[in-house]
Parts: C-alpha cells; sequence; structure tokens
C-alpha cells in the first residue's frame, strides 16, 4: 500500500494538469475501502462473539461406566479351582486348562485376549516379583491355539516399565510365541468410571478396555499391608493416575476393582512363591520354590486357597476376601467349591 | 564431463558423517542402547566416544587428578594429527563447529557486502578463547573441572539432553497425539506411522522434565545467534577446545601457502573463510585460527591458495597469546577455584538435597571430574538425574543430583556410571552397587547414595491414622529397609483403630528414594531422603556403623 502511495505522490508531481482524480480516490475505490475494512470489522466482531459465546467453566468431563464382564458360563461337571503340581510351569499350564475342561471353554476363534500377568518391578524371575515368564508364555501359545485373533500381554509397572517388561524375561518370552506385548503408554489411559463404592473416576489403561477375553496371571507374594498380594491386587496394574492412595481402603479398593473388572480366567502362579519382603523383594534367600499353578474361576476361592496354603492366612483374617465375598464375587470358603488337585510327575 | 572431486565435498560429508554419528550416539544414550534381557542390563552403544576424543576432558581430567580415567587416552587420536596438521578437528569432526557452520552460512542483515569481509578478518579478540583456556587449565590443576561449562562437547550435549531434544518429545507428541485421532483417515495414516517412527528412534517412552532446562535451550539458542553477526563466533571466540588445539598446531607442518604475487584483492577467500584467519594473499596466515575447511583454497579464482607440507612463508604461527592476557587468564582460574570453594556447599552446611548418584565419587574429587556433559541425566532411565542449580553451590552448578520427587533411583541400574567420561561417576556393576541382594548381609557395603526420613506431621499412618505404607511397599532392598509396627490409634472420631506405621531403618536404607517418589503427598512427600549417610564421604554420617546383622523376620 504504501509503495502504492509513494508512486501516486511522483505522478502527482510530476503532473502538469491537476484535476479532482489526482487528489482524490474514486468513487469506486472508496467503496472498495469501505468494503475492505467493514469485512475486517465483521470478521473481528463475528469472531469475538462467537468466542464469548463459547466461554463457559471448565469441567471435566464425566467419565462413563463401563463394566467389564468377561466371565463365561460355569458348568456343574467341571471344577472352578484346579491346583496344579509339576517342575515344569509350562506343563503346569496345560494340565490347568485340561483340568478346567479345555482351552475352547474360555477362548473363542478371533477373541481379542488380554492377559495381565504382574510385571510391576524392575526384577528377574528367580526374585519372584513378578510372574512366570513360562507361565505367561504358554498361555499366550494355548490362546493362539485356541485361534484368538490377538493377544496382547500387558500391565501398568510400578517401577520404569521398559525394565521391567524386559527384565522380567515376560516381553521376549511372550513375544516369541506371538504375543503382541504393550507397554503402559502414558498417552493411552482412558478416563472410566469404576463404579466401586471408594473407586469412581480412574485412568484405565485402554488395552484393558479393549479385550473380548481377559486372563489374569498374578504370582502369589507377600506384602506388607495385606498380608499377600495375589489376584485381587494384580488388578491395581490396571490403573493409571495416582493408585498410591489406593491403599488408604485397600481392602475396599481390591473388591471395586475386582468388581469393576472379571476375568475369564485367573492363573495364580505360585511356582517361585516370594514368602517375605513382598511385594518387590529382590533377595532370592525369601524366595520358596513352590512348583504350584492355582487356577480357575473363582477369583475370591482362589486367592482364599493360597493365602492358607503357603502363609497359612484364614481367609476371615483375609478383610477384602469377606467384602469380596458380599459383593457375589466368589466364594471364600474355598473347601467348599469344585476343585481338583493334580500332581504331575 | 569430468566429475572432480572436491576436497571441499569431502570435508562436509566428513561434517554430516560425525554430525550424524553424534546424534545417533546421543539418541542411543539411553535404554535403546543398552543391551541384556533379564540379567544385566548394558550400554551396548560407545556412547561415550566423543567425549573420550576430546583432548580438552583428558587434560583437564589429567591436570585435577593426576590421572587419565578409561577411554580418555583415545584423545591422542585427535592430538597427535592436528599437531602435523593443525585444527582440522574443529572443521572437518567437531559436531558443534559443524552446527555453527551450518548457521554461519545462513543469510543475515548483519552479514552483507564489505560487512561480510571485514567480520571475517582476523580480529584480536579471537585470543579470548586462549585465554579462557588457561583460566580452565589453571583451575584444573585446582582441582576442579569448571572446564565442562565451556567445553564444546558438553555444551552441545548438555543443551540437546536438558533442553532441545526434551521439548522436541512435547513438540512432537503434542502435534501428533490430536493427529492420529483426526476423523481424516488421510490424516491419521500417516500421523501414526510417523509417530511411531519417532518413537521407535528418538521419543523417550515417558516426557523427560529438567529443572530450568529452557536456560540451557536459550544459552545455545544465543550462541547459535551470534552465527549471524560473525560466522562461528563460538568457534572464533570463545571455545576452549578450539584454543587447545590452536595450540597444538604451533608446529604442525601442513599449512596455507599462498602466492601473494598473484592475488588481486578479489576477497573472495574471506567471504567464505570459517576461522577468521586471514587467507588472503596480502595479509599473514593466522595459523592456529585456520580450521582447514578448504572454503578459501576452492573459490580462489587465481588458484594462488594452496595446502602445503614444509612451507617457507611469513605466517603467524602460534596463538598470539599477549602476556598480559595470558596472565589474567592464569589469575581468573586460579582465583576462581578458592573463591568458589569458600562457598557454604563445600563447608559444614551442605545442601540436604545435594544427592549423587550411585558410584559418584567424594565431593571434592567429584568436582575435580566432573565436566557437566549430563550423559547421566540422559541415560537415567527415571529422569532422576536432575542438573543441579543451586545444589551444589555455584561450582556444581549443572552437575547431576538425584531428584527423588521426580523418580528414585532404579535399584538394579548402573548405567549413568558406565556412560560417565571421566569417572566424577565412578564405573560400578549393579554387584557393586548392593541392592540387589541382601543389603546390610553382605561382606560388601552397598553404594548408599542417602538416608530416608518420616515426615510424622504429614505422614497418614502417623498423623491422619490412615492406613497407607506405600513407602514399604516400594523399598527395593531385602530385608527392606522400612518396618512396620502394628499400633492402635485414635482417629479423628475418636475410636480406636489398627494401624501399620512406618520407620525406616538407617542401616539398611540405601536412599534411592523410591518410597519418596512413591509416597502419596506428592508435592512434599512425607518421606523424603537427604544426603546423610552418604557412602561416598566419610563425614556426611549418622550411625557410628551401618553394619548390622538384621534376623530374618
Amino acid at each position: 500500500m504504501a509503495s502504492r502511495g509513494g508512486s501516486e505522490e511522483q505522478d502527482n508531481t510530476r503532473g502538469t494538469v491537476k484535476n479532482m482524480s489526482d487528489t482524490h480516490i474514486t468513487r469506486r475505490e472508496a467503496m472498495l475501502q469501505i468494503l475492505r475494512v467493514a469485512g475486517a470489522g465483521a470478521v473481528t466482531a463475528g469472531a469475538a462473539f462467537w468466542l464469548a459465546e463459547r466461554s463457559t467453566r471448565p469441567v471435566a468431563t464425566a467419565a462413563a461406566y463401563a463394566k467389564r464382564d468377561h466371565t463365561v458360563p460355569a458348568s456343574v461337571a467341571l471344577p472352578q479351582m484346579v491346583v496344579v503340581q509339576g517342575d515344569d510351569p509350562r506343563a503346569l499350564v496345560r494340565q490347568a486348562f485340561v483340568d478346567l475342561g479345555g482351552i475352547s471353554r474360555f477362548i473363542a476363534r478371533n477373541d481379542v485376549v488380554v492377559l495381565k500377568p504382574n510385571i510391576a518391578w524392575d526384577r528377574t524371575p528367580e526374585q519372584a516379583a513378578n510372574t512366570n515368564p513360562d507361565i505367561v508364555a504358554e498361555v499366550v501359545r494355548q490362546c493362539r491355539q485356541a485361534g484368538a485373533g490377538r493377544v496382547v500381554v500387558t500391565d501398568v509397572s510400578c517401577n520404569e516399565a521398559e525394565r521391567c517388561f524386559r527384565r522380567s524375561g515376560i516381553q521376549a518370552a511372550a513375544s516369541v510365541e506371538g504375543a503382541e506385548v504393550i507397554l503402559p503408554d502414558p498417552a493411552r489411559f482412558r478416563e472410566v468410571d469404576l463404579g466401586g463404592v471408594v473407586l469412581q473416576s480412574w485412568p484405565v489403561f485402554e488395552p484393558f478396555l479393549e479385550a473380548d477375553k481377559l486372563i489374569n496371571i498374578p504370582i502369589a507374594k507377600h506384602h506388607g499391608l495385606t498380608g499377600v498380594t495375589l489376584g485381587f491386587k494384580n488388578w491395581y496394574g490396571i490403573l493409571g493416575g495416582q493408585r498410591n492412595r489406593l491403599h488408604q481402603q485397600i481392602h475396599q479398593s481390591l473388591v471395586d476393582l475386582a468388581a469393576f473388572m472379571l476375568p475369564s480366567l485367573t492363573l495364580i502362579d505360585c511356582y517361585r512363591v516370594l514368602l517375605r519382603n513382598g511385594p518387590t523383594g529382590g533377595n532370592p534367600e525369601d524366595v520358596a520354590l513352590k512348583k504350584t499353578l492355582i487356577a480357575g474361576t473363582d477369583p475370591v476361592a482362589l486367592d482364599a486357597y493360597a493365602a492358607k496354603a503357603f502363609w497359612n492366612l484364614e481367609s476371615d483374617s483375609l478383610l477384602w476376601l469377606k467384602l469380596a465375598e458380599e459383593r457375589g464375587l466368589g466364594r471364600s470358603d474355598f473347601e467348599n467349591v469344585p476343585a481338583k488337585f493334580t500332581r504331575l510327575d | 564431463m569430468l566429475v572432480r572431486i572436491r576436497l571441499i565435498h569431502l570435508r562436509r560429508a566428513s561434517q554430516v558423517f560425525f554430525f550424524l554419528l553424534f546424534l545417533l550416539l546421543l539418541v542411543r544414550t539411553g535404554f535403546r542402547g543398552a543391551t541384556g534381557a533379564t540379567g544385566e542390563i548394558q550400554m551396548r552403544w560407545p556412547v561415550r566416544l566423543f567425549f573420550e576424543f576430546d583432548p580438552l576432558a583428558a587434560l583437564v581430567n589429567a591436570l585435577a587428578t593426576h590421572a587419565l580415567y578409561r577411554g580418555l587416552a583415545w584423545s591422542l587420536l585427535i592430538v597427535l594429527p592436528v599437531m602435523f596438521l593443525g585444527r582440522f578437528f574443529c572443521g572437518w569432526i567437531c559436531p558443534i563447529g559443524t552446527v555453527h557452520h551450518f548457521f554461519g552460512n545462513l543469510q543475515s542483515e548483519r552479514k552483507r557486502g564489505r560487512q561480510w569481509i571485514e567480520s571475517n578478518r582476523y580480529k584480536p579478540w579471537q585470543r579470548t578463547k586462549y585465554a579462557i583456556l588457561v583460566a580452565l587449565l589453571a583451575a584444573a590443576l585446582c582441582g576442579s573441572a569448571i572446564a565442562g561449562w565451556f567445553d564444546p562437547f558438553s555444551l552441545l550435549v548438555r543443551s540437546l539432553t536438558l533442553s532441545i531434544l526434551p521439548a522436541f518429545n512435547y513438540a512432537a507428541n503434542a502435534a501428533l497425539t490430536p493427529l492420529e485421532h483426526s476423523p481424516i483417515g488421510a490424516v491419521r495414516a500417516p500421523a501414526a506411522i510417523l509417530h511411531a517412527v519417532l518413537s521407535a528412534t528418538v521419543l523417550n517412552f515417558r516426557q523427560p522434565h529438567f529443572q530450568l532446562g529452557a536456560l540451557l535451550g536459550l544459552i545455545l539458542i544465543v550462541l547459535l545467534a551470534l552465527n549471524l553477526r560473525v560466522t562461528r563466533f563460538w568457534c572464533r571466540a570463545l571455545c576452549p577446545l578450539g584454543a587447545l588445539l590452536g595450540f597444538a598446531a604451533r608446529w604442525s607442518i601442513l599449512g596455507l601457502h599462498k602466492e601473494a604475487a598473484s592475488c588481486d584483492n578479489c576477497n573472495r577467500c574471506l567471504l567464505h573463510c570459517q576461522g577468521g584467519d586471514d587467507p588472503i594473499g596480502t595479509a599473514p596466515w593466522h595459523k592456529a585460527e585456520c580450521l582447514l575447511c578448504l572454503n578459501c583454497v576452492d573459490v580462489c579464482p587465481q588458484h594462488s591458495l594452496r595446502f602445503r607440507f614444509f612451507r617457507k612463508r611469513a605466517e603467524v604461527a602460534g596463538p598470539n597469546l599477549p602476556r598480559r592476557k595470558a596472565l589474567a587468564g592464569l589469575a581468573a582460574g586460579l582465583s576462581a577455584v578458592p573463591l568458589l570453594r569458600a562457598e557454604t556447599a563445600m563447608g559444614r552446611s551442605r545442601n540436604e538435597h545435594l544427592i549423587r548418584p550411585p558410584g559418584a565419587l567424594e565431593e571434592t574429587e567429584f568436582l575435580g571430574r566432573c565436566i557437566r556433559c549430563c550423559e547421566c541425566m540422559k541415560v537415567c532411565p527415571n529422569n532422576a538425574l536432575q542438573p543441579a542449580f543451586a545444589e551444589a553451590g555455584l561450582e556444581g552448578l549443572w552437575t547431576p543430583v538425584l531428584a527423588p520427587r521426580i523418580g528414585y533411583c532404579e535399584p538394579s541400574c548402573v548405567l549413568c556410571s558406565e556412560v560417565c567420561p571421566t569417572g566424577a561417576i565412578w564405573n560400578i556393576t549393579p554387584r557393586e552397587k548392593g541392592w540387589v541382594v541382601g543389603v546390610g548381609q553382605q561382606n560388601s557395603q552397598p553404594v548408599r547414595l542417602g538416608t530416608a526420613f518420616h515426615d510424622r506431621s504429614r505422614c497418614l499412618p502417623w498423623a491422619l491414622a490412615t492406613d497407607c505404607v506405600v513407602c514399604e511397599e516400594w523399598c527395593p532392598v531385602s530385608p527392606k529397609a522400612i518396618d512396620l509396627e502394628q499400633v492402635e490409634v485414635p482417629d479423628a472420631a475418636g475410636n480406636l483403630k489398627l494401624l501399620k506405621q512406618p520407620h525406616v531403618d538407617p542401616s539398611l536404607c540405601v536412599g534411592c528414594g523410591a518410597c519418596e517418589y512413591a509416597c502419596p503427598l506428592q508435592e512434599h512427600p512425607a518421606v523424603y531422603v537427604t544426603s546423610i549417610g552418604e557412602s561416598r564421604s566419610p563425614s556426611n554420617q549418622i550411625l557410628l556403623t551401618r553394619r548390622k546383622e538384621k534376623a530374618q523376620s
């Protein structure tokens, strides 16, 4: 614009005849100028009114309640809890599935199966702070053989996730069998209403929300606050956020989580059992070789049995089992649950 | 047509190669560059390479410690050829030199025509770098490695690690995550692919954060912007490594041969000169300033410039540092260390947050070695190591401190000690670190970083009669350094409640900070680690002895 004005001035000085058109712009040009400025003004005002209209006090969007029920129908002919003992962790898994009526009872073709082992700590398998990688790998293999579309292995670790996944041996073992091993990507958490007594809106790691079937594969360990950490406590690993607050009402939290996420099946790895200094352990002296796998469809009975078998804890002393029973999640009197015991030699 | 391979093309190829190698090693300084399955995780890539080839780091290490740590003797591979050939390292290899070279070539209002030519003539202020070098070496002789503030590799790694790469990490996620969820498929797919590629190569799994990182980025940006006034201002005026190599080139046998008679003062050589060494035929050549970029040889229309061995021509051979400037540098270096060490940081009232990484030497030894390269902060898996600002006194600026609120020290990890090029964090194995198996039970004591304490006025079981003990859950040593005591306490309503209250056992605590990190009171944790009890210090201790046999519970 400035350059054009300049050239007009030059024309003026050079011009010999002065008329209106030299000092004044034409009507057409004036119209154009008015239109231009009016247009810019209208856009500015429009944008301002539109933005002013949009101003609302920020309110957190309410999380959707999404209970996850992956249970399969019970059968009177089949046990709800099986206990298998033997030297080979993989054989334990195979036998457990046979005793429970076969993998096809749990997995349909093209299912997205999510396995939830415990990969919480930067520990090696010998330290028994994470689920045994052979057990996880064998479950992956069984699911693949049953025709699962995708088998996902994931957990939200406590320690640095990349180290936990690698040093637990689970990343390598599960990948070899064709699992998709997913690290807890901080960008992939979704706010969900857990609908619990103390747990309402919490961030849940997405793969757990996208499963057709869910298999819980915890490891049996000692825990300072609750005495033991078994299948129920493993559900902490689906959550993100500030989950260290859960300990304040740990029993109710455990039950809230278990009532939100109902697995198709639970396998408690008791091959190596961390008897003391759990759940992190570290010292092989704390680990006892029990060579046992407890599996079944009644999560309450499974936890009650493991607590009694390895720590001699009565289910009456474990508050969360009582609360879970009241909530209808299973039976804490495992003696009365249809069970099968197998020893492989 | 015959394609002639020009030497400047070789130089450019060399610069690009070494710059990419530098970047590759930098992004590999982390979990991606580490190997190991269920066993120990170790660095597979030679990520220290550029520091081991850094003669300044080596000389400072030698002056301050009277020895050369690990691979630093490799820097002879740079020094010796430079002695024979001149500062080719600066023009052909140095990655920060390459960055400055690139920015120096950008068009600039302040570098046009005569101004451009004049800016490339030799200037007396180019001798500043020699004075800086003398000061830094004098400080090294007094046992302080503050040379790291100016070391070019330290500068570059520090700026990139603590500022530029974290910023890139943030920007990439912020830009690509919404695009990945875009309703338009044509946008979604490429964004997802790009994000996956970046995630697999450059991006961190967790966004890194560093104390005052933006300041470090700003320093680099200012140094780069100076190129718009004077090409390679950093290399010409400030770089102490360039100065050291300028001294080393004193007797080099390769040099610029000028056919002064054929020079018609066209100034083309000056236009493209990188070092500011007066390649023009009518002025004496400044050998110590020349970076051997060969631009002058390439552009001279008279072909009157050539690099030749064993010339006999008038030149300014040495750095030409006047005695007064040399003495000023010496005085600055010699007085800096006593001044810095008279601060409180080195005295009785040490900062409680001065928690050094595992393997770190005793504080004076540490400051004599640490060149503030921040490789340890790059490799730390938990973002736990932060550049000190005030924690370690002014002398300890940008040295690593553990900030447990941001991240704790991973029990089996010793990567910081593996990447440290100067032994400030001495190379240790996970076994020597001793946090994995039976702390307090083996013969060799574990490396301790400090000791944890509970703030009973904030701790939930102590102050609010509420269950918690996450600190005990996370405590990584076995037996655990946090004991639980079952007590019956009245809650706010006056009802008696059965609770477990945590107690730290200082004879077992290694100061990893996991408890502080995991404490639910995250902005001001109710359990916190201070440096007291750190095994590197003989004086910063609480207990008479920490060798305590603990009965198995």
